[in-house]
């Protein structure tokens, strides 16, 4: 493959800013809500060091300006400091985001010295119980305030980012009052999406209207409160909202996800849309991926969106959602979203909500298949 | 945290914002944490001088010389920026 793949730019479709860099799907936690899909990528398919520092490359070149690196747990890859480096000496600005469970203070130095510029921290919970009730791991609440602790002292800027469901939704505040007593700058409290691990685990985790709103209600008296000291992004749950996410801000329009194994994907979950045909990294330049696989170009714009769409003014705001909730729950991935409240299917998605939110399951924590599965 | 800005105030992008060159669209842009801010060519000849040294008055003084506009008009258009930037968390006041 050669660098040099920007051979043909299509006028039409501008060039990505951001790149979700899926490192891993190797991780020490098990968040049942986890966005990696279910049938995990091992170890063994990873793309190696020469092949993601190709990747970053020739992200630069293409238009990348922001890289992601994530996984499962990116530190989870011995080479993440070499990696980091890469994205410095290209101008890549990189965003680590991190569990924080398994990073020394000597390694978090060698990455502060390599050049990264942001670290994004997740917390599971507020307290030790339920940061190990959701992550499956003991100690991991006290593990993360510690490497919170290490990244300010480098004074490296932090976020910190909350996956919201019913067995956290009760913490709100102490979420707010632990990124306040941390010294992080940001507090990104999303609420649960459901693909991947979340949809296998959606009857535990969805939360109840009347919670849903009381966290509103906080956040919101929060973000008035701490405007100026503490930046407070929240991501208001879809199910009970009536219009749908511009989800990615458009289908291949901004960013580029590319997972362990090295398949440029349009979004993380674009996988669970059958029929749809990815381009492998080690066989394609990016360019070549974002330009012209069938993947990309099979969303892109919104000409295929249903009428009801095509004659009204959020067309061009949300793009008519996310396809993976529109094929989820209609069976079409060119629906709009079920979400829009002028989805055929809105009434059946809103009983369902009702319906999960009354029910009282125990988590499937993610794991890899123990054997190959079958059907 | 909106302190009142002054022709003495020096200001600074904090540690994991940075400017760099857009090649691929073309312009300037402010890299942040989740975020980028596309920079048009005034606001681009502003941050320029911002440097952690430079006061208010001497960057509004270094744009004058350089463009052909009048002085007070300059400074509210720095004034202007200065604070959307501040209250974005992407600049800050060195201490
Ligand atoms: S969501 Fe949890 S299990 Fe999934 S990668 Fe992040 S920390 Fe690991
Ligand atoms: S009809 Fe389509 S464009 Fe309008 S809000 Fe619903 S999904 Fe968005």
């Amino acid at each position: 493959m050669s660098e040099t793949a920007l051979t043909h730019t299509d006028t039409t479709v501008a060039p990505p800013m951001g790149m979700l860099a899926e490192l891993t799907h190797r991780c020490p936690l098990q968040c049942p809500y986890c966005s990696n899909p279910v049938e995990l990528e091992r170890r063994s398919d990873e793309l190696d060091t020469a092949a993601w520092q190709r990747v970053l490359r020739e992200a630069s070149r293409l238009g990348v300006l922001q890289v992601h690196l994530s996984g499962g747990e990116p530190a989870a890859r011995p080479d993440l400091v070499e990696l980091v480096e890469t994205c410095a000496h290209e101008g890549l600005y990189s965003n680590l985001i991190t569990a924080g469970v398994s990073i020394t203070p000597e390694r978090l130095a060698a990455l502060d010295a390599a050049g990264l510029d942001h670290v994004q921290l997740s917390f599971q919970g507020a307290s030790d119980e339920v940061t190990e009730h959701v992550s499956g791991m003991r100690g991991a609440f006290e593990k993360k305030c510690a490497f919170a602790g290490e990244v300010k002292a480098l004074g490296l800027p932090l976020t910190l980012n909350v996956v919201i469901h019913r067995a956290n939704i009760h913490q709100i505040d102490e979420f707010i009052d632990l990124a306040l007593a941390l010294g992080a700058e940001r507090l990104e409290l999303a609420h649960a999406q459901y693909y991947g691990w979340a949809l296998h685990n959606r009857s535990a985790l969805m939360p109840r209207r009347a919670d849903v709103m009381t966290a509103l209600r906080a956040v919101e008296a929060a973000q008035a409160r701490l405007k100026g000291r503490l930046a407070i992004d929240s991501v208001v749950p879809d199910y009970y909202a009536h219009g749908p996410k511009p989800c990615m801000n458009g289908w291949g329009r901004q960013t580029i996800n590319i997972t362990p194994s090295g398949l440029g994907l349009p979004c993380h979950a674009a996988q669970t849309i059958p029929g749809l045909e990815f381009w492998n990294v080690r066989e394609r330049g990016l360019a070549d991926i974002w330009y012209h696989s069938p993947a990309f170009n099979a969303f892109r714009g919104t000409d295929f969106l249903p009428d009801t769409c095509q004659s009204c003014d959020r067309r061009d705001i949300d793009h008519g959602g996310c396809r993976c909730q529109a094929l989820m729950m209609t069976g079409d991935a060119r629906q709009m979203d079920p979400i829009c409240q002028y989805s055929p299917w809105h009434d059946e998605v809103q009983t369902l909500t009702l319906e999960e939110a009354g029910r009282d399951e125990p988590f499937a924590y993610r794991r890899f298949a123990r054997t190959a599965r079958q059907a | 945290m909106n302190q009142a800005l002054n022709d003495n105030t020096v200001m600074r992008l904090p540690r994991g914002v940075r400017m760099r060159h857009d090649a691929a669209r073309g312009g300037w842009v402010l890299l942040a944490p989740e975020r980028i801010f596309q920079l048009d060519a005034i606001a681009h000849a502003v941050m320029t001088n911002v440097d952690g040294k430079q006061s208010v008055a001497q960057i509004v003084d270094a744009l004058a010389a350089d463009f052909d506009a009048e002085r007070g008009q300059i400074r509210r258009d720095v004034l202007a920026l200065f604070h959307a930037l501040i209250d974005r968390g992407v600049l800050e006041v060195t201490t």
